[in-house]
C-alpha cells in the first residue's frame, strides 16, 4: 500500500464515509436512464456550483453600498485582472443556469417523474425554480445600474397593488420610503445570504431524495404508475435490468456539465459581462429601462394586457400557476408516464414554451416602447418628400417635430408603438386622418389642443401622400352616392 | 423502577429547557420584528413627508413645464446618488403650479416632457399623459403623480419623501384632470 493508500485508509478509519459512500455511487439504476435526456439536473448543479465560487470571488470586492456598488463593479471590469472574465462568467452562469433549470424541469414533467413516490421531489423542484428566478431578479439588482434602479421601482409598483398591504410591502421591499442604500443592502442579503442558503438546503434534500426514491425509470407506454406497485415493480427493474450509476451512467452527466462549462466560458469570453449600465442616478432620466433576458417575457405580458386586466393577472395569475405546479403530482400521481400516451402534458409544456419563447422575443426588441429620439434622430425619407408641395412638406415637418414618429415607423424607421404610417392613406381617408390627430383615440393621446388649425391641414395634406406606387387612396363611399355618380 | 422516575424528572427538565428557550425566543423576537419592520413605522415619525426646496419660483417661467432635481429629506450615508430625485414642474399661468413625480403611473418608470407635442411618454410601455398630468393614452390606468406645493419667499416648496407607486394614492394628494 503506498502512501497515498494509508493516508485515505487513516482518514476512513476516523471518518467511516468509505463504504457508504461506494455504495451510494454505485446504486444500481435501471439501464435505460443512463441517458443523455437525463443530464440536466447534475447540470442546474454543477453551474450552481460555479455561481457559488464566482460569486464568492465577485464578493471579495463588490461594495454593496447604493453610493459605491457601480464604482466597485466598473473596477472590478477595468481594473482587476481577469475581473471582466469573472462577472462574465457569473451573469452568464446565471442565464444558463435558468435555461437549464428549465429544460430539466420540462424533461421531468414529459417523463412523468413527478408521480409517485417523487412527488416531494417535484414540489422541492418547483421551489428550487422561485430561488433561481429570485437569484435572477436579485442578482440583476447588485448590478447597481439605471436597469436595476428602475427595474426596482417597477417591483415596487406592481407589489403596491397588492390590496391592503401594498404600501406596506412596497416598504419593506425597498426598506425605506424611497429606492436608495437600504434597498440595495437588503437586496444584498436576500442575494448571498438567505436565498442561496435556501437553495443549498433545497438541492441537498432535492438529491437525497433522488438517491433514496431512485432516478425515474424510464418512461414505457402501457406501463402504468400504482401506488400500492410500483415500489416493488422499481425494485424488480433496477434489480434485473440495472447497472451502477458510477461509471455506467455518470459519465454522460460529466462530459455534459463539462460541455456547459466550456459553453458559459465561452459566452464569457466572447461577449463579455453585463454591464454595469448607466449610473443609478435618478436625476438621470434620459433613459429606457430594460430589464433581464429571463424577464424580459414578463415585460411583454405587462404591455400586452389590458390595462385593467394587469393588476388580476399579475397578482392572481403566479399564485395559480404556482398552485397548479405544486398540485400536479397529488392529482396526476399515477397513471401513465410516458409522454406517448399524455397528449395534454405535451400540448402544455409546447404551449409554455411557445408562449414563453414568443414573449421573449418580443421583449427583445420592445416594439411597444416609443422610440424617444426617432422624431429628432430619424429624418425623413427623401423619397417621401420629393414631389411634393410646400403645404406637404410642411406637413412632414409637423409630423417630425410633434414626435409623431417616436410611435410611428415610416419606411423601417421610428416607433414601433403605433401602426406603420406607410400606406396610412389607402387605409384612412381625409375626414378619418383630421379625426385621428385631432380626437385619437385607439392608443393615441389626442392632439386636438397642440396642433394649430393649419397645422392639422398641413399634416393630413402630408399623410394624404403615404401610399404605395399603383394603390388606390382610401374613399369615402357615401360621397359618391350623395353625389349622384356612383355607377 | 428508579430510571422511570428519573426519566419523568429528566423529562421536566428537558420540558422546562424548552420552556426557558420558548421564553428567551419569544423576548428576542419582539426586537427583531421591530428591526424588520422599521422601514413600516418610519411612515409615523415626523419629518418622513417633509417640504423640499425646488428654487426660486422665476426658474419656472409661466406656460412651461420644466424638470426640477431635489434630495430626498430623509437619507442615509450611503444614499449616495440614489437620494436624489427628479419631478416635473409646470406652471400653469403664472400663479398656479402642477408637481408631477417623474415616476409613470404604470410601473414608475421616468417619464419625459416633451415641449413640442405638449405630452409626457413613458420610455417603458408607451405611457403618454397630457400637459395637465392626465392619461391620455397606453397602459397606466391613471393619470400622473402629483406632489402637492407651497410657495414661500419667491420659492417653490414640494411636499416629498416616498416614492409614488399605484398602490400609495392614499398618502398622496390625488386629482384627476385638475385644470381640465
Amino acid at each position: 500500500m503506498g502512501l497515498m493508500g494509508r493516508m485515505s485508509q487513516w482518514f476512513d478509519d476516523r471518518l467511516q464515509l468509505g463504504k457508504p459512500l461506494k455504495a451510494t455511487l454505485a446504486h444500481p439504476v435501471p439501464r435505460q436512464t443512463a441517458s443523455w435526456a437525463y443530464v440536466f439536473g447534475s447540470a442546474a448543479l454543477t453551474v450552481f456550483g460555479l455561481q457559488v465560487v464566482t460569486g464568492i470571488l465577485l464578493g471579495l470586492l463588490y461594495v454593496p453600498s447604493a453610493g459605491e456598488a457601480w464604482n466597485s463593479l466598473q473596477a472590478i471590469n477595468h481594473q482587476v485582472s481577469a475581473g471582466w472574465f469573472i462577472r462574465a462568467l457569473h451573469g452568464w452562469g446565471s442565464n444558463f443556469m435558468l435555461a437549464i433549470v428549465l429544460i430539466h424541469m420540462a424533461q421531468v414533467f414529459l417523463f412523468g417523474a413527478y408521480k409517485f413516490p417523487r412527488e416531494l421531489t417535484w414540489i422541492l423542484g418547483v421551489f428550487l425554480l422561485l430561488m433561481t428566478l429570485g437569484m435572477a431578479f436579485t442578482g440583476q439588482v447588485l448590478r447597481f445600474d439605471q436597469d436595476a434602479y428602475w427595474g426596482l421601482g417597477i417591483g415596487a409598483s406592481i407589489s403596491s397593488r397588492v390590496p391592503v398591504i401594498g404600501p406596506v410591502l412596497v416598504k419593506l421591499l425597498l426598506g425605506g420610503p424611497i429606492i436608495a442604500g437600504a434597498t440595495l443592502s437588503r437586496f444584498f442579503a436576500l442575494h448571498v445570504f438567505v436565498i442561496p442558503g435556501l437553495l443549498i438546503a433545497f438541492v441537498a434534500l432535492h438529491l437525497i431524495l433522488v438517491l433514496k426514491l431512485g432516478i425515474n425509470e424510464w418512461p414505457m407506454p402501457g406501463r402504468i404508475v400504482r401506488r400500492s406497485t410500483y415500489l416493488a415493480e422499481y425494485h424488480e427493474l433496477t434489480k434485473r435490468d440495472g447497472i451502477p450509476f458510477v461509471p455506467s451512467a455518470v459519465w454522460k452527466d460529466i462530459l455534459f456539465s463539462g460541455f456547459v462549462l466550456l459553453a458559459i466560458a465561452a459566452c464569457a469570453v466572447v461577449l463579455g459581462p453585463f454591464g454595469p449600465g448607466g449610473q443609478p442616478d435618478p436625476t438621470i432620466i434620459q433613459t429606457a429601462p430594460h430589464p433581464d433576458f429571463f424577464f424580459w417575457w414578463l415585460y411583454a405580458l405587462l404591455s400586452y394586457l389590458p390595462p385593467a386586466a394587469e393588476t388580476p393577472v399579475l397578482l392572481i395569475g403566479p399564485a395559480i400557476g404556482l398552485l397548479v405546479l405544486l398540485a400536479l403530482p397529488f392529482f396526476a400521481g399515477e397513471g401513465e408516464k410516458s409522454w406517448k400516451r399524455r397528449p395534454i402534458a405535451v400540448l402544455a409544456v409546447l404551449l409554455a414554451a411557445v408562449a414563453l419563447g414568443s414573449l421573449t422575443s418580443l421583449g427583445a426588441y420592445t416594439p411597444w416602447s416609443p422610440k424617444m429620439d426617432a422624431w429628432s434622430g430619424e429624418p425623413i425619407p427623401d423619397r417621401l418628400l420629393t414631389g411634393r408641395s410646400a403645404l406637404e412638406r410642411h406637413g412632414a415637418l409637423v409630423l417630425q417635430a410633434k414626435q409623431c414618429r417616436n410611435c410611428h415607423v415610416l419606411e423601417g424607421t421610428g416607433g414601433q408603438r403605433g401602426p406603420a404610417l406607410d400606406g396610412v392613406a389607402v387605409r384612412l381617408t381625409r375626414d378619418q386622418l383630421i379625426r385621428q390627430v385631432v380626437q385619437g383615440g385607439g392608443n393615441m393621446p389626442a392632439y386636438g389642443k397642440n396642433l394649430s388649425p393649419a397645422e392639422t391641414t398641413a399634416l393630413v395634406a402630408f399623410l394624404e401622400t403615404l401610399r404605395p406606387a399603383g394603390q388606390a387612396p382610401a374613399r369615402d363611399a357615401s360621397r359618391a352616392v350623395i353625389a349622384g355618380t356612383t355607377p | 423502577m428508579s430510571s422511570s422516575e428519573g426519566t419523568t424528572r429528566r423529562g421536566l427538565f428537558v420540558k422546562a429547557g424548552l420552556l426557558l428557550n420558548g421564553i428567551a425566543g419569544a423576548l428576542l423576537a419582539v426586537p427583531v420584528l421591530r428591526y424588520l419592520l422599521s422601514p413600516v413605522a418610519r411612515a409615523r415619525k415626523p419629518g418622513y413627508l417633509s417640504w423640499v426646496s425646488l428654487g426660486r419660483v422665476d426658474q419656472f417661467p409661466a406656460g412651461e413645464t420644466r424638470l426640477a432635481t431635489y434630495r430626498n429629506p430623509v437619507v442615509t450615508p450611503s444614499d449616495g446618488e440614489t437620494a436624489n430625485t427628479s419631478c416635473w414642474v409646470r406652471n400653469v399661468d403664472g400663479e398656479r403650479f402642477q408637481v408631477f413625480s417623474i415616476n409613470c403611473a404604470h410601473l414608475g418608470c421616468p417619464v419625459r416632457w416633451f415641449p413640442q407635442s405638449n405630452l409626457f411618454m413613458c420610455p417603458c410601455h408607451g405611457g403618454a399623459y397630457y400637459a395637465d398630468g392626465s392619461r391620455a393614452s397606453g397602459p397606466p390606468e391613471r393619470g400622473l403623480f402629483e406632489q402637492r406645493y407651497k410657495i414661500e419667499d419667491g420659492a417653490l416648496f414640494v411636499e416629498a419623501g416616498e416614492l409614488p407607486t399605484p398602490g400609495t394614492l392614499v398618502t398622496l394628494n390625488v386629482r384627476r384632470r385638475p385644470w381640465a
